[in-house]
């Protein structure tokens, strides 16, 4: 048996060092977001009609105010059908609110559509012109953002939601949330 | 059912590659020659059912089977049938099924092809192509099933396929480059197969060698695939864009590159077997780590896989493991290996050292590049820094120049000693191709530039130093043809690899240099003149496609008065998935691309419109091409057959002496 070479022990460190690099690197991204712009961005502003309330203008301080969730639909969406159960699960038993971005649609169609799956959302926001849509990054409907009481995006989904990504994904970082603002709120009351 | 049957298969072709691990290595440690000979079958077996498993998945996409989930995310009834058998692997899932199809196809090729190797040594490879393929098989069926079903509720119709793939760029793009990377298993595995052995002779160098010039011809072709199908795809007009997945492909093709050379030495002269060793570590590892980066999320690129953290740890265990391991093995095993022969400065030797040299740096360059911006974040909390072009152009520029002009004096350096006067000769390609050069840029080019004609100089000096080499070859015997035919493939091989490069160079430098592209607002009835054409807009109309709308723009090209062609540039919107698609319209030709995409509507009738005139930029894959080429036919040498006969003789014979003592 040879002795050990020490310099052929090189490749295995710098490997060591590169794995270090990756492992820190990839720990750090919170597993319960997935990587967007937009994370920890204010929801971009907008101005735009309300679907069953055309002549009500809705903009970005109507979302403040409370943990809630946005959901990206339109009628066109099979996976929104698909995921629509569950939308409707969380509007009656989960306790946060679900505003609808009505993505490249037509009001009447979205109207409808709402009428025969029932309607789970506090309102809808018309994005006929999908200009909100783009500045969201939105890939492909279904998209689900969660957003702080500030307005501040918290989490996005791309995709159908269902009962598992639900409670394994969304559900603990509303919880989070609301333990901070819990926080914040006490830490309030002590000064 | 049928989707059912697919995930039962892949779980049989686990098994079999957890046999095809222990069972011959078990052998090897007993030395029962019943056990290593099992590891053929196992091998056939583990492909057949794999590709079962992968035939599986494609009826459920022909078949419109939306209760499989991965078929409802990536299909849709009204998508064309060939771009639902493409979309097997238009996504993670799918395409890691035929990641792991190509290496069991690999595996079995191995085992059905390698008459020539000793049944020691095969049951050693095959076992550890073995050991690799569990970990891709559990990869699938623990965090990457395609077979899920969404029942009870499953979706009416698909999702449909991501439309930047609905092309017939991604149909061969995947399967060519995962024949590339997965194919740098072949020599790792052999690599790591000599390591246990503890004999560290040169041998495994020429049976890997062909395995290896397959693979890397499969991954040029690929990477090739690739930038052509961004060039007329992602509507932009580049060709390449330092994106963290290509470099993710691009780092195994350079030392890919180097371990082709390495081998060469290796196996001719028994020098540099060591680093050849881990030469091969490296190239399969590289591509361990593009899959890695690329399917973990760890870093943002335009080739948006799902992104999924549990995948992510797991290619990152999985990567720790194999490499770790096969470094320590390295570590341990390669010390004291000699070099069979001495060499010279100037020597072939000398040559490929410096080419390897260069090689291994430019792909450092690119993984400090690629890594940086993460390493980065990982130092500054999360802030986001963006490693481009001006990066890579300055510092991997050069050093390819440098390697370039190597490429000059390589092939006709001799083993062991060249005769100085022999690289003295080459001025005079030199000195020719510069006048050439510089005839030429100043009579065709539109503005002269040094660095054009600096860079083509060399690249002809390459194709000239190629063409002399060849006639030195045949010039002093009397039957010239007969003496071009007698040239071994692995020479031709490495010409048309050189002359790939060089044609390569020529593309890339003048489509860098000349190109030429405006964005302008047009009206229908306008016209916008561009490198000496002169380009009509005359509006766009609606266009129904079988699962898109879109709005094509009509363009006239038109030179000196006369209407040359019409170009219909389209803006498609898929309205499954409710995406946006720039689909250029281009006039290819060997000299010049012209280039027509239509950008925004702008309001009555005004779109904005990018046109690109990009001269010779076809050469770039046309030279892609020929390098591929160059590493297939090497495979064709007919010293690796004679080998085997050689060697099927000697083992027949073996066969028959031990059947007649038992």
């Amino acid at each position: 048996m040879s002795s050990l070479n020490k310099s052929l022990l090189i490749p295995l460190i710098v490997f060591i060092l590169l794995v270090i690099t990756l492992g820190v690197g990839f720990s750090l991204k919170d597993p319960h977001i997935l990587p967007s712009e937009l994370i920890d961005r204010p929801f971009p502003d907008f101005q735009a009609a309300e679907l069953h309330d055309v002549d009500r203008t809705l903009t970005r301080e109507d979302l403040k105010g409370e943990i809630s969730l946005v959901n990206v639909w339109a009628t066109w969406c099979p996976n929104c059908v698909l995921e629509h159960p569950e939308l409707l699960r969380i509007s009656k038993e989960e306790g946060v609110p679900l505003y609808g971005v009505n993505y490249n649609d037509e009001v009447i169609k979205a109207q409808a559509w709402l009428r025969r799956y029932e309607d789970p959302f506090v309102f809808n926001i018309v994005d006929d012109n999908g200009k909100l849509g783009i500045d969201l990054g939105v890939y492909g409907a279904p998209e689900t953002f969660i957003i702080d009481a500030e307005g501040v995006i918290q989490y996005k989904h791309v995709g159908p939601v269902n009962r598992y990504i639900f409670d394994k994904e969304m559900k603990p970082v509303i919880e989070q949330l609301r333990a901070n603002s819990v926080a914040t709120r006490t830490a309030g009351l002590d000064l | 059912m049928i989707a059912e049957l697919g995930h039962f298969s892949l779980i049989l072709a686990l098994g079999m590659c957890v046999a095809l691990a222990i069972i011959p290595t078990v052998g090897i440690v007993q030395k029962n020659t019943q056990l290593m000979n099992v590891s053929n079958s196992l091998a056939a077996g583990f492909f057949v059912f794999v590709a079962i498993s992968f035939f599986c998945l494609g009826y459920a996409f022909w078949s419109d089977d939306f209760s499989v989930q991965y078929v409802a995310l990536n299909s849709n009834s009204a998508l064309p049938v060939q771009y639902k058998i493409s979309a097997i692997w238009g996504g993670h899932e799918g395409s890691f099924l035929l990641w792991t199809l190509v290496m069991s196809g690999w595996t079995f090729a191995v085992g059905a092809l390698s008459g020539g190797l000793t049944l020691d040594m095969r049951a050693r490879v095959l076992a550890v192509m073995g050991a690799l393929s569990i970990g891709f098989v559990l990869f699938i069926l623990l965090t990457s099933n395609p077979f899920d079903r969404t029942l009870p509720v499953y979706p009416a119709d698909g999702n449909d396929l991501n439309p930047l793939l609905q092309d017939f760029g991604l149909i061969v793009h995947p399967p060519m480059l995962y024949m590339g990377y997965v194919g740098f298993a072949v020599p790792f595995a052999f690599a790591i197969a000599t390591l246990t052995t503890g004999n560290l002779d040169s041998a495994w160098a020429r049976w890997s060698r062909p395995w290896t010039n397959a693979a890397w011809g499969f991954l040029t072709l690929g990477i090739t695939l690739g930038s052509w199908w961004a060039y007329y795809e992602l509507g932009w007009g580049g060709w390449w864009f330092w994106d963290a997945v290509e470099n993710a492909s691009f780092m195994p093709w350079l030392v890919g590159t180097a371990l082709v050379h390495s081998l060469a030495a290796t196996e001719k002269r028994g020098v540099f077997k060591s680093w050849t060793v881990l030469l091969a570590i490296f190239a399969f590892s590289l591509s361990l780590l593009g899959a890695f980066l690329v399917r973990s999320g760890v870093l943002t690129s335009v080739h948006a896989f799902a992104v999924d953290p549990e995948r992510g740890m797991y290619i990152l265990t999985y990567l720790v493991l194999i490499i770790g391991s096969s470094l320590t093995l390295y570590a341990f095993k390669a010390s004291g290996v000699k070099s069979d022969a001495d060499f010279e400065w100037g020597s072939r030797e000398s040559m490929l050292l410096v080419n390897n040299l260069l090689l291994v740096v430019s792909a450092a360059i690119v993984l400090l590049g690629t890594l940086y911006p993460l390493v980065y974040e990982t130092l500054y909390d999360g802030k986001k820094i963006s490693i481009g072009p001006p990066y890579f152009n300055t510092l991997f520029v050069p050093v390819v120049m440098l390697l370039f002009t190597f490429m000059v004096f390589s092939p006709l350096s001799r083993w062991k000693k060249t005769p100085v006067q022999e690289f003295k000769k080459q001025w005079v390609g030199l000195v020719a191709s510069f006048f050439v050069m510089l005839c030429l840029v100043l009579a065709l080019a539109k503005e002269f530039s040094f660095v054009v004609l600096l860079v083509n100089t060399v690249a002809l000096w390459i194709i000239v130093s190629l063409g002399k080499d060849l006639m030195a070859k045949v010039a002093n015997k009397a039957e010239k043809i007969a003496a071009l035919f007698k040239q071994t493939m692995s020479y031709y091989g490495m010409i048309l690899g050189h002359l790939g490069i060089a044609v390569s160079i020529l593309g890339v430098c003048i489509t860098v240099y000349y190109s030429e592209e405006r964005d302008v607002r047009m009206v229908p009835g306008d016209s916008v003149e561009l490198a000496g054409y002169e380009f009509r807009f005359n509006g766009v109309s609606k266009e129904t496609g079988p699962n898109y709308m879109a709005d094509r723009g009509d363009v006239d090209v038109i030179q000196e008065g006369k209407v040359l062609l019409t170009l219909y540039p389209e803006k498609r919107f898929y309205p499954a998935s409710s995406n946006v698609m720039t689909e250029a319209d281009i006039e290819p030709s060997l000299f010049r691309d012209l280039f027509v995409a239509l950008g925004e509507p702008l309001g009555n009738q005004a779109w904005a419109v990018r046109i690109h005139y990009k001269p010779f930029v076809r050469w770039i894959w046309f030279g892609g091409v020929l390098i591929a080429m160059g590493g297939f036919i090497t495979v064709f040498d007919r010293r690796y057959r004679r080998v085997k006969v050689a060697k099927q003789e000697k083992s027949n014979h073996a066969d028959g002496v031990a059947g007649a003592t038992a």
